[in-house]
């Protein structure tokens, strides 16, 4: 009870003594622990791309997918506990399937963020339940809105953005997206610096081996969201080796 | 003096439309305002016993290398040609295309049913994509099971696509009943679209491309000018191994030279 939380941090439901609530900020924690995962958003595509971190050289490749699709032209993208990012995503496509019987079209995202969001958040306030330990990162492209991202926090807040990043990497992936002008870039330079940010900031002393996923949704894959899409993918990959070496070769000298 | 008020004459309107009361339509032996739709009378409930917004004919035919199906833009309510640039043919995805004739009500809602399982069908993510032989078969357990609670989804179905990289064609109607076919249609055209095609046919040979959409132009005209429930535009939507697409609408060809001739109606 000396420790971190001293008594407080045992309910979400209740607030610590300097206005904190320290299950949310486990929850943080525990997508702190996650491969890194980054959504960009373009002229006229948005890109997710993450880090998946093999844990055991058993699993097949597309074991464990971090990236998820959740209407037509939604995909949503999961940093933190894998199972808990799967049941956000079903409540995600309930969503989506609900807005769909209701206005028989698909769901704007910022309705979707908005839904999720609440439900991500009720789950804040409880002592019977715990927070989610994941952050979600949503993608929409379509031809009235355009290309649009989201994230949601463990705590239920949401944001849009014009890039962003979650997991163990978050702050250094975020640096990295600083460096770029986003309001006016292709579908190809956005799937570059995709894979570039990903192989970059992988870090091989603490895993040594990860897996690469991306995904688009653009004018170019028709208005879908569609997993590791070729040619983008290995474009992707190959630029992501590519500054991965030039990086290497710097250390070097 | 207006508990009296004889003056509105309502024998002209004598087996018309009544103020604040359904339309019974003309051909259909049953009173719908007699108050017996659902609740159980003498002979139990009565209910879907009659479509209501009807779409006419959908004609499908297989060609070397696809299907096309073509239909009118259509929908009427009754005799009256009430919604003039509806959709009748559909894309479900790059292998399915459907037409539907029957209760178009009927048939959004079994559309929206199709639509969210295609969304389930991506959010798999393995790139594989629902076949028109699977859909053909979920749409007999549909209107069977319906025919069955004796509630039918009141709808005459044609299913089209490339199952498997081969031309598929199939026919489904209100009772479940399906078959398939190298040329198919529904009502009307039944009667006057199949001959039309098999005489092209008659070889066992498939049409081309060219002359499939020839001869869909050719059913469609001459159902609009015997069909009183068509109108003379029409769409189609057609599916090969490239993928499925919806073109239209399509004017179809009248000539109306003949009509100062005709005597006697």
């Amino acid at each position: 009870m000396s420790s971190i939380g001293t008594g407080y941090d045992l309910s979400a439901s209740q607030f610590s003594p300097d206005g904190r609530v320290y299950q949310i900020e486990y929850a943080g924690k525990a997508v702190e622990m996650s491969g890194t995962v980054i959504g960009m958003r373009g002229k006229d595509g948005i890109v997710l791309a993450v880090e998946k971190i093999v844990t055991s050289a058993l699993y097949e490749d597309d074991a464990a997918t971090r990236i998820f699709t959740v209407d037509k032209n939604i995909g949503i993208a999961i940093a933190g506990l894998l199972a808990d990012g799967r049941y956000i995503v079903d409540i995600a496509r309930q969503e989506a399937a609900n807005f769909r019987q209701q206005f028989e079209r698909t769901i704007p995202l910022k309705q979707l963020t908005e839904r999720v969001s609440a439900y991500v958040h009720a789950y804040t306030l409880y002592s019977a339940v715990r927070p989610f330990g994941v952050s979600v990162i949503l993608a929409s492209w379509d031809e009235e809105q355009g290309p649009q991202l989201y994230k949601i926090e463990p705590s239920g807040t949401s944001f849009g953005y014009f890039a962003c990043a979650s997991g163990k990497a978050e702050q250094q992936a975020k640096t990295e997206m600083e460096k770029l002008k986003f309001a006016e870039m292709s579908v190809d330079d956005l799937v570059q610096n995709a894979g570039k940010i990903i192989y970059l900031v992988h870090d091989e002393l603490r895993n040594k081996d990860f897996h690469f996923e991306m995904s688009l949704v653009s004018k170019e894959t028709k208005g879908l969201h569609r997993l590791n899409p070729q040619p983008w993918y290995d474009q992707a990959v190959q630029s992501g080796l590519a500054a991965k070496n030039e990086d290497d070769s710097d250390n070097e000298i | 003096m207006y508990s009296h008020n004889n003056f509105i004459q309502t024998e002209l309107w004598k087996g018309g439309p009544v103020p604040g009361q359904f339309y019974n339509f003309p051909g259909t032996s049953q009173d719908i305002n007699a108050g017996n739709i659902t609740a159980p009378g003498l002979y139990g409930s009565n209910r879907s016993s009659s479509p209501i917004t009807t779409g006419t004919s959908v004609i499908g035919v297989k060609f070397d290398g696809g299907v096309m199906i073509a239909a009118d833009n259509l929908v009427s309510y009754g005799s009256l040609a009430r919604y003039q640039d509806v959709q009748r043919v559909f894309k479900i995805n790059e292998k399915t295309i459907i037409g539907a004739g029957g209760d178009f009500a009927d048939f959004q809602s079994l559309k929206r049913s199709i639509d969210q399982k295609m969304v389930e069908d991506m959010c798999y993510q393995d790139d594989i994509e629902m076949q028109p032989k699977s859909l053909y078969n979920w749409l007999t357990r549909i209107l069977y099971n319906r025919r069955s609670r004796v509630n039918p989804l009141w709808l005459e179905m044609v299913v089209g696509g490339m199952q498997d990289g081969v031309p598929f064609l199939g026919h489904v109607d209100l009772r479940g009943r399906a078959y398939e076919d190298d040329v198919v249609a529904t009502g009307f055209g039944k009667h006057f679209a199949l001959p039309l095609v098999r005489e092209q046919i008659s070889e066992g040979r498939l049409l081309s491309q060219s002359e499939a959409s020839q001869v869909l132009r050719k059913c469609m005209e001459v159902l609009y000018y015997r069909d009183c429930r068509a109108i003379s535009k029409y769409s189609v939507a057609v599916s090969t191994a490239q993928g499925t697409i919806v073109q239209g609408p399509f004017e179809v060809n009248q000539n109306w030279q003949l009509a100062t001739l005709v005597k006697g109606y």
